[in-house]
């Protein structure tokens, strides 16, 4: 099995780099048919990869403890469930990952617009096909996924196969971690498809704009997967981390929000572009910068690089995703640079109230806060290198910097949308936010007479619920006139009204979902904690619910031991729920675990967390929060997907409305002329 | 035309300057220096907070009411650490662990540790992708 697995993945590897050698070829040559092979190519590739990851799963299925990689991170009593997931548990696997995710997205790419972008081509399948040989590359001579486990001894290598794997890391044992990682990863690998697409524009010198409205659609559905994952990985955190919150500034964290936000500038400058012929070059560049924050990302997370700059070099991959990602930035940055003649802007900015300008300064902060973010992860590196000894930054410095940066970025989500291109009247900003603004001071106000007396929650609320009035406007005002044309409810006229131009208002939603995540966010300031040391029968009072303690037992499975506590939450005199915190160990990893009990409300989350037995073993500690508006984070991620699914779905043209209301009309006249009189 | 140019680039010096400003207060609040034994011992003005690893000496846990001492040992150095954070240690701290503390230096030269992270010697494989494992202080 071994053996199919790595010999897939070695001729993968040639494939690929045939499959670079004849893009270009045909490119040069302008020979179809060998274009057509080297579409050929990228189907095989992905055949290939798709076998070997398949006989890496099966292998871990059949605990084949020969297999280095199975050994480490699996073992026998691993339920099913998590044997799978093994497969991106550790380096090797996650890279076979990456690479097999990349082979999909690149034949579907390919699949789907080789008639349509038939000049692109071969640039496309050249460049996708390079980044897909760099994985394959690394998959083949730097993490194979299928080493065996051996040991040399007298000049006589042997393998050694132990009877049991050393499990994979509890922490990863949580139904959310199943679809994390591939939903972080399919948006981190699909950001090489709109780079593919805009350098083959670069090269092709490509006229029209019709790569950006490709680059976009793909840019959106990564985007799309990227938001997934990083919203699973912080409800991950939130429900499995038991430290109360759901996001630490972690470097890992940190390189999945980078080109998040990269992204998201470019999903909105884009417009600029598409509408206004302006900042070409700064589109490219966002390209650019999103997928090398991808690799980036992956390298941070892979290499080792953080824990010092001396481990990187240690670490087997870290040298291959340096030189790649310094070599694709040299050349990318040429290729931009020889073709900026191409990219000259078609006009400029004409006032400072206008779309053109709410774009510029939306982008400007969120490079900012990508920025600071990555000075902030890369600090210990760069303090090490330049003054020789490593600092860390805290989670506090990410939030003083960002949180600011959010509000602003929630006040131009707001105005953005409702200024118009080129510049904007006075009595147009009146209308537009007169209303939506007294709508947000005056719910910031009740919320300030309810006892909220932090300035950053106030400004989020009053800035939160100022976007969704905006919205709420937009929605109405759109229905209303598709209501004076047609007898439709309010309902159909709003449906009937998204439809028709899906991406503004899955933007819309987008935007309204982003509000909600905000405001959840917010939440986090009025966070309660407390420790509290309990036996059976002992209680205590955390915000305002009494706490009982009524049972402590200890017990055990073939995977793990634990002790687990029965505690009854009060409020008043009403029991409002029971909640079985739990602590366990791993068996097979010799890890512990905490099972966090959470009782989710919409406006406020009791979380308790079984944090370990006192020194007596008598009692137990447990640490207990109360988080406001937590679910409302999850919520606004939710809307924010839907929002995003409906911004795909291509926009139904009116005409097709017009026509199907003629046709509906003439069957209708038709059957009434049918009825005898 | 020009002076809306003019006005755009004005107004971004100054969110990008405000934002200066912010994140240079906020490296300076919280950077960490992280330090060996030896530099610790070594240096005459030491940061506010610093951040030192080491193996915890076996046999040198001792649990004295609400606070934790023991000894960290990074090859020939050894440190003397005394644990007065509320939270309670990691099961992974125990003899032989690897540990990272951090806090500051003592007058008496007493490392008082605010947090302990601890991993176990031999187990340790880096956490893979998404959020891994962090310390327990760190807030939204």
């Amino acid at each position: 099995m071994e053996l199919v697995g790595s010999f897939a993945l070695l001729l993968a590897f040639c494939l690929c780099a045939y499959a670079v050698v004849a893009a270009l070829l045909a490119a040069r040559a302008h020979r179809p048919l060998l274009l057509e092979s080297a579409e050929r190519a990228t189907v095989a590739v992905n055949g290939l990869l798709l076998v070997a990851t398949g006989c890496l799963v099966a292998l871990l299925f059949a605990n084949d403890f020969r297999i280095a990689y199975v050994a480490q991170h699996s073992n026998r009593a691993l339920p099913g469930f998590y044997k799978f997931a093994a497969l991106w548990g550790g380096q090797e696997g996650s890279l076979l990952w990456w690479s097999c995710l990349l082979s999909i997205y690149i034949m579907l790419a390919v699949r789907l617009n080789r008639r349509t972008h038939r000049l692109l081509m071969p640039f496309v399948i050249a460049v996708a096909m390079s980044v897909q040989l760099f994985f394959l590359l690394v998959n083949n001579f730097a993490a194979h996924p299928f080493q065996l486990l051996a040991f040399t001894e007298g000049g006589r290598t042997s393998v050694f196969t132990p009877a049991d794997g050393g499990g994979l890391n509890p922490l990863l044992q949580h139904p959310a971690m199943v679809i994390h990682p591939p939903m972080l990863y399919l948006g981190y690998v699909g950001f090489t498809i709109p780079f593919a697409f805009a350098m083959a524009a670069l090269l092709t010198r490509s006229k029209g704009e019709q790569w950006i409205h490709v680059t976009r659609r793909w840019t959106m559905i990564t985007w799309g997967f990227l938001t997934i994952g990083i919203l699973l990985g912080a409800r991950w955190a939130y429900a499995v981390l038991g430290w109360g919150g759901y996001w630490g500034w972690d470097p890992v964290e940190n390189a999945s929000l980078m080109p998040w936000l990269t992204g998201t500038a470019f999903l909105h400058s884009v417009m600029m572009q598409e509408k206004r012929g302006m900042l070409k070059v700064w589109n490219m560049a966002l390209v650019f910068a999103t997928f090398f924050l991808c690799i980036f990302g992956t390298f941070l997370t892979r290499s080792g690089v953080l824990s010092s700059v001396h481990a990187f070099a240690q670490s087997p991959i870290g040298p291959y995703f340096a030189t790649f990602i310094v070599i694709g930035l040299v050349a990318s940055t040429a290729v931009l640079l020889s073709r900026l003649d191409f990219l000259k802007s078609e006009n400029q900015l004409d006032s400072l109230l206008s779309r053109e300008s709410s774009f510029l300064f939306n982008n400007l902060i969120l490079l900012a806060s990508c920025f600071a973010v990555l000075w902030g992860t890369l600090f210990p590196l760069i303090s090490e290198a330049v003054r020789g000894v490593q600092i860390t930054v805290a989670a506090p410095y990410f939030n003083k910097v960002n949180v600011p940066i959010a509000l602003f970025l929630l006040f131009l989500t707001g105005v953005g949308p409702l200024l118009a291109w080129r510049r904007t009247s006075v009595e147009s900003l009146h209308r537009n936010f007169t209303r939506p603004l007294l709508v947000g001071a005056a719910v910031a106000a009740v919320s300030f007479v309810l006892g909220v007396r932090k300035i950053y929650p106030i400004m989020t609320v009053f800035l939160g619920i100022f976007v969704v009035a905006t919205i709420a406007m937009e929605f109405h005002r759109g229905a209303r006139v598709l209501r004076q044309k047609s007898n439709w409810g309010w309902l159909a006229a709003t449906v009937a009204l998204t439809k028709r131009n899906t991406r503004r208002y899955g933007g819309y939603i987008i935007h309204f979902g982003i509000a909600v995540l905000f405001i959840g966010i917010s939440g986090s300031a009025f966070s309660v904690e407390q420790q509290a040391e309990m036996q059976i029968g002992s209680e205590t009072t955390v915000g305002g619910y009494r706490f009982i303690c009524r049972d402590l037992k200890m017990s055990e499975t073939e995977n793990h031991v634990s002790a687990a506590a029965e505690v009854e939450v009060y409020r008043g005199g009403r029991l409002l729920t029971k909640l079985y915190p739990e602590r366990r160990l791993y068996k097979a990893s010799q890890q512990p675990t905490t099972l966090v009990a959470i009782r989710p409300r919409l406006q406020e989350d009791i979380y308790v967390v079984f944090t370990g037995m006192t020194d007596d073993g008598q009692r137990a500690v447990m640490q207990i929060f109360i988080n406001p508006l937590v679910n409302w984070v999850w919520i606004g991620g939710f809307i924010v997907v839907l929002g995003t699914l409906i911004a795909l779905v291509p926009s139904a043209p009116p005409e097709s409305f017009v026509l199907q209301a003629r046709a509906r009309r003439a069957a209708a006249e038709k059957e009434r002329d049918a009825v005898p009189v | 035309m020009r002076s809306n140019r003019w006005k755009f680039i004005l107004g971004s010096l100054i969110i990008l300057g405000v934002l200066t400003w912010l994140g240079v207060t906020g490296i300076r609040e919280t950077q960490t220096y992280y330090l060996t034994i030896a530099e610790l011992q070594a240096q005459e003005r030491l940061p506010e907070r610093l951040r030192v690893a080491g193996d915890v000496v076996a046999g040198s846990i001792r649990r004295e009411q609400g606070r934790v001492r023991f000894q960290l040992q990074q090859s020939e150095n050894h440190l003397n650490v005394v644990y007065v954070g509320s939270e309670p240690l990691p099961d992974t701290f125990v003899d032989g662990a690897q540990a990272i503390v951090t806090g500051s230096l003592g007058r008496d030269h007493v490392f008082q540790a605010h947090q302990v992270q601890a991993k176990c010697a031999s187990k340790y494989e880096a956490v893979p992708p998404g959020p891994t494992a962090r310390p327990p202080d760190a807030s939204n």
